[in-house]
């Protein structure tokens, strides 16, 4: 940095400026995020487009019941909560599911915020805080989908594609990929593949924060002068945050 | 090059702490406040619009502070930001425009519980 400022005349595009002021490594992780928000919009264009085409139920919500005809209103489908039974708490568990993720994103900026300061215990601490709770929110998603796939209440009766023919008036309980007890079949096709890819993504990421935790516990960033790695996988941590709250909105409250 | 033993901890920054734990709270609240909208109001047009707008709130807070870009050279800002917004636009004119115009054009009409009373009808 000294140095190019003593070079007042060199041209900005000869190379040995950072116009961006950021490190290679953050750049590139920046640019990854950015592709990985198009594939994520693509996902999530596909879901509004097909859900917008797609008959809506218009009547009152108190009298709503599953079909495969209409889109189901996503309060009646997630209404279950671990240990309870026979009770409708409906989105209170995905709302905890997003207090998790939250709140691990904080922790991970305070992971950061310690590695600035070249603080190896309050890295190592607040790592370990944001691993528990992606594996937290990790464990919450493989009970809702257990769930969901499942199913609970009445069966839906409706037409449906099994073995290569038309069953009609068949009893649908819980999801599959090919129909599911609560709407049309892209419903539960589509909830698996953007919650799963999301989950996906957070795996990932726990398993990325568990190689930095035990990097930076054994000193590797220390010895290297900086925490800037923790930097990086923050960043794509934080990503996974914010998929989450879009997830959260199109799928759980519209 | 052992140099682990002569690292300075630098001390606790108590006002940047309580910044991440505000914007942390912020976050809490736009949610809460999104739950409130989920069950006092009735589905709709509107609905959908505040949360999304609520929504878009949360991921500047999250983009802004947590991933430190408000933080960052403008130019950083608007290499990412910019194809973001031709993406919200291509999602409005899909959604929208386009699945507005295929529902209508296939005939795909919503149920209406109101128009299927042959149910009741039958007894």
């Amino acid at each position: 940095m000294a140095t190019t400022a003593t070079v007042g005349n060199k041209s900005l595009w000869a190379g040995g400026v950072a116009p961006l002021k950021a490190s290679y490594g953050k750049l590139m992780m920046w640019f990854f995020l950015l592709s990985d928000a198009f594939t994520f919009s693509g996902l999530l264009i596909a879901y509004a487009f097909i859900r917008w085409s797609a008959p809506a139920y218009k009547g009152n919500p108190d009298d709503f019941v599953f079909s495969t005809e209409y889109w189901p209103i996503p309060e009646k489908v997630y209404d279950a909560f671990p240990g309870v039974h026979g009770q409708e708490w409906p989105l209170v568990f995905v709302g905890l599911m997003t207090f998790i993720l939250i709140l691990s994103s904080v922790t991970m900026v305070l992971a950061v915020e310690a590695g600035q300061r070249m603080d190896k215990k309050g890295v190592v601490k607040w790592m370990l805080w944001t691993i528990i709770g992606g594996i937290a929110f990790l464990s919450c998603q493989a009970w809702e989908w257990a769930h969901f796939i499942s199913g609970s209440g009445v069966a839906t009766i409706g037409d449906v594609f099994l073995n290569g023919r038309w069953v009609e008036d068949y009893e649908i309980m819980g999801a599959g990929l090919s129909f599911n007890q609560y709407g049309p079949p892209a419903f539960a096709a589509l909830f698996f593949f953007i919650t799963g890819f999301h989950g996906f993504h957070v795996f990932s990421g726990v398993v990325i924060n568990i190689i930095t935790f035990f990097n930076a516990a054994n000193g590797m960033y220390e010895k290297r002068g900086h925490y800037e790695m923790i930097e990086k996988v923050g960043l794509y941590w934080h990503f996974v945050d914010l998929v989450w709250v879009f997830v959260f909105t199109f799928f759980y409250l519209i | 090059m052992e140099q682990t033993s002569n690292v300075v901890v630098q001390p606790v920054d108590k006002n940047k702490i309580r910044g991440i734990w505000k914007i942390a709270g912020i976050l809490a609240i736009i949610t809460a406040i999104e739950y409130v909208f989920a069950f006092t109001m009735d589905a709709g047009l509107l609905r959908n619009v505040i949360f999304v707008g609520l929504t878009i709130l949360k991921a500047f807070y999250i983009v802004s502070e947590f991933m430190h870009l408000g933080h960052e050279v403008k130019g950083l800002i608007y290499s990412v930001i910019l194809p973001m917004i031709f993406i919200v636009w291509l999602i409005v004119a899909l959604v929208e425009l386009e699945g507005g115009a295929v529902k209508s054009s296939r005939g795909i009409v919503d149920y209406n519980p109101a128009g299927s009373e042959q149910v009741d009808d039958s007894h």
